[in-house]
């Protein structure tokens, strides 16, 4: 039965989870996570969710009982931010090359010092190497549909790789939404049962994970590389199906918004598209062709779905909320490789650096930037929106 | 009275195989292919990095154990273990679990998942096959490392001369969490250790063995001084083998005197600079835990024989 509720961010990631039953769930608490794993314990405790939630002595241990788990070929979660996703680093780097598609939320929160409990990328963005799939919510609604959707994806032979969903700290993960709840049967005929190939198991005895001397390594990697590409496909077919069951979907890898005639256009991911799509209401009730592409995986990149939705433009920004220092933001950088020949002028414009609050004016100030590019002005290659007067 | 396993009636199939690259003499090598043999095919190992990794986990594609086995880090073998346990559990799979870590991946950096899987009573065997320094990177000094004892980190230099810290009482952390079942080990005395590994494979709830296993490379010895270096530890009472259940310390054997740790020492290049102030200093700190252990309540032996000392012909076989 479908249920309409009034939920945060955090609470639909964990409305979304109940619906996938994974079988262990290794926790840690931080904020602005925490959320979730409360929730999650309420649902256990009231005998709504059967599965083992492992309370772990910190977010290492909570992804390393996450590996031990997965490793016998059990649905697994976790969530984390910031200091905790960090400290989960090293761990990180173990499910992907073992094959193991745990799903992990993280919430995006800076990264210190300069500490603060606000939204910024800092934490997730440095994980794209980790061979973590990586996908960015706007709203409540898509945060619950793609923990059911990530769980397919990353479980799909095809793919076999752990999920990191992220969404932005508070603007995010404690703000009440409407959000549209699946039914459970819904979800289950949606999400087949886990049943990896490879599983640890007395009955047939592997083992996974050994020393791997330079003889072996290099093709594990380049495997684990052509698998992360090989994901996209499985990711706009899993949103068309998706869109399918349950009527909504939200353009497989990235998403665009009023792009068919524009000549030029920003590129954002997380709650800042929704303020940055008022900007371009506003905008094109003034008659500008502006418009606006979403992106919505960092990893795998949608390197050829980029290149086809900006045939035409005529100046390209990039908004970026973490930075690469000296060297821009990272997704400005990913961004410029891949359009690398395409002939349209990109600029990189970095705002809402620890939670500071990003308005329509901050994104109709970039506009205003790429509508100059675009008439043969000049526009730095970087720049940072909004910082305080005395900079 | 509970019938004993011993090295003749135990389990003789192996699930650590010979062909492993393990070091002439390794202790711990000895160690875990007696582990194996009780705890049997129905079981998973995990391996933090350790010489047990390399030479038991073994170089893709080879291993040297025929049972599940995972790696994945250093620091985390409380919380893999908990892990595996956890899936097998949600799938009906009663399996034994085993977390086999050496001393630096127990005492120092893999003590705070240890900590957190014996609170929660996780239902796993912990093993810490203590060789008393980081050998597998070299031989540095770790938490275990005895007073004195040169390492790479702890040379012997003009000024400062090995190691000037005590070994951590590691079983007393780790005993004062409540736990179902801990006991120290050694691989001198084999009824001893199997029949300790018996009573910990039969238990539920956190269980933690600590083996003393020497390193003929990193102490400086003789390969062929394995068995004599874990029977002089006892002795000297640089060793002792107890265990722990429901809060209360049991004696298995009682050395029927102390040896001078000189003894003990003597045989061992890792201790041959130490100067006579050193010797005493390290002699007054073992009377002191010989008394704790073996004097304050003068606990009753669990039985007055033992059996790898008493003459049963099973030395060595």
């Amino acid at each position: 039965m479908r249920a309409v509720r009034a939920l945060t961010g955090n609470a639909a990631a964990a409305y979304g989870v109940k619906l996938c039953r994974p079988e262990v769930i290794p926790n840690y608490p931080i904020t602005p996570q925490t959320i979730i794993i409360e929730q999650l314990a309420d649902f256990i405790n009231d005998g709504e969710l059967d599965a083992d939630f492992i309370p772990a002595d910190s977010e290492h241990s909570a992804m390393s009982i996450a590996i031990g788990a997965a490793a016998t070929g059990v649905r697994t979660f976790t969530a984390t931010a910031s200091h905790g996703l960090a400290l989960m680093h090293e761990m990180l780097y173990a499910p992907p090359q073992l094959r193991l598609p745990i799903l992990l939320v993280d919430v995006n929160r800076s990264l210190g010092a300069g500490s603060g409990i606000w939204v910024e990328y800092n934490d997730s963005m440095p994980e794209r190497d980790s061979g973590w799939m990586q996908a960015y919510a706007e709203d409540a609604q898509e945060v619950l549909d793609m923990v059911i959707q990530a769980y397919r994806i990353a479980e799909d032979p095809r793919v076999v790789l752990p999920f990191m969903l992220c969404l932005d700290g508070f603007i995010l993960s404690h703000t009440v939404e409407r959000v549209e709840v699946p039914g459970q049967e819904e979800v289950d005929a949606f999400l087949p049962r886990f049943s990896p190939l490879n599983r640890l198991d007395p009955e047939a005895p592997m083992c996974m994970n050994m020393a791997v001397s330079p003889t072996h390594a290099m093709e594990m990697r380049y495997q684990l590389d052509r698998q992360m590409e090989g994901a996209r496909q499985v990711i706009a077919e899993v949103d068309e199906a998706f869109g399918k069951a349950f009527g909504r979907s939200y353009g497989g890898l990235l998403d665009t918004y009023l792009m068919e005639d524009a000549e030029i256009a920003l590129i954002t991911l997380g709650t800042a598209t929704s303020t940055a799509r008022v900007a371009v209401d506003e905008l094109r009730a003034e008659g500008r062709k502006v418009g606006l592409i979403k992106l919505r995986f960092m990893r795998p990149f949608p390197h050829e779905e980029l290149r086809e939705a900006v045939k035409g433009l005529r100046a390209l920004g990039v908004f970026d909320r973490s930075v690469s220092f000296n060297r821009f933001g990272p997704v400005f950088t990913e961004v410029r490789s891949s359009l690398y020949g395409s002939g349209v002028p990109i600029t990189d414009h970095i705002a809402g650096i620890g939670g500071r609050d990003l308005k329509v004016s901050t994104f109709r100030d970039m506009f205003a930037l790429l509508e100059r590019s675009a008439s043969g002005g000049r526009v730095r290659e970087c720049t940072w929106h909004g910082l305080r007067g005395e900079m | 009275m509970e019938q004993r396993v011993n090295i003749r009636s135990m389990p003789q199939e192996d699930h650590l195989l010979s062909g492993h690259g393990a070091c002439a003499g390794c202790g711990v090598a000895i160690a875990v292919k007696n582990l194996m043999r009780v705890l049997g095919r129905n079981t998973t190992v995990y391996v933090p990095a350790s010489c047990l990794l390399i030479f038991g986990g073994g170089m893709y594609p080879h291993s040297a154990f025929d049972v599940p086995f995972l790696y994945s880090a250093f620091e985390n073998t409380g919380a893999v273990i908990s892990g595996i346990k956890a899936g097998y559990r949600r799938q009906g799979k009663d399996v034994t679990v085993v977390g086999i870590a050496g001393d630096g991946g127990t005492f120092d950096i893999g003590l705070q998942a240890l900590s957190g899987a014996a609170e929660r009573n996780e239902d796993v065997i912990y093993v810490c096959v203590d060789n008393e320094a980081y050998m597998n990177t070299g031989t540095q000094r770790s938490g275990s490392t005895p007073f004195g004892a040169w390492t790479t980190t702890t040379p012997v230099g003009s000024r400062v001369k090995g190691k000037r810290s005590f070994k951590k009482d590691l079983m007393a952390v780790v005993a004062s969490q409540d736990i179902a079942y801990a006991a120290t080990l050694s691989i001198a005395h084999m009824n001893d250790f199997v029949q300790k590994v018996e009573r910990a494979k039969a238990r539920k709830g956190f269980r933690f063995l600590h083996i003393m296993a020497p390193c003929p490379s990193g102490w400086k010895a003789d390969p062929s001084l394995t068995y004599d270096l874990a029977r002089l530890a006892v002795e000297t009472g640089m060793w002792s083998l107890y265990e722990v259940e429901e809060g209360e310390a049991h004696v298995t054997y009682r050395p029927k005197e102390m040896l001078p740790v000189g003894e003990y020492l003597k045989l061992q290049g890792r201790f041959k600079h130490m100067d006579r102030e050193d010797v005493e200093a390290l002699q007054a700190w073992l009377c002191r835990k010989w008394r704790m252990r073996y004097a304050p309540s003068q606990p009753p032996l669990d039985r007055t024989d033992d059996l790898a000392c008493d003459g049963d012909g099973c030395e060595g076989a």
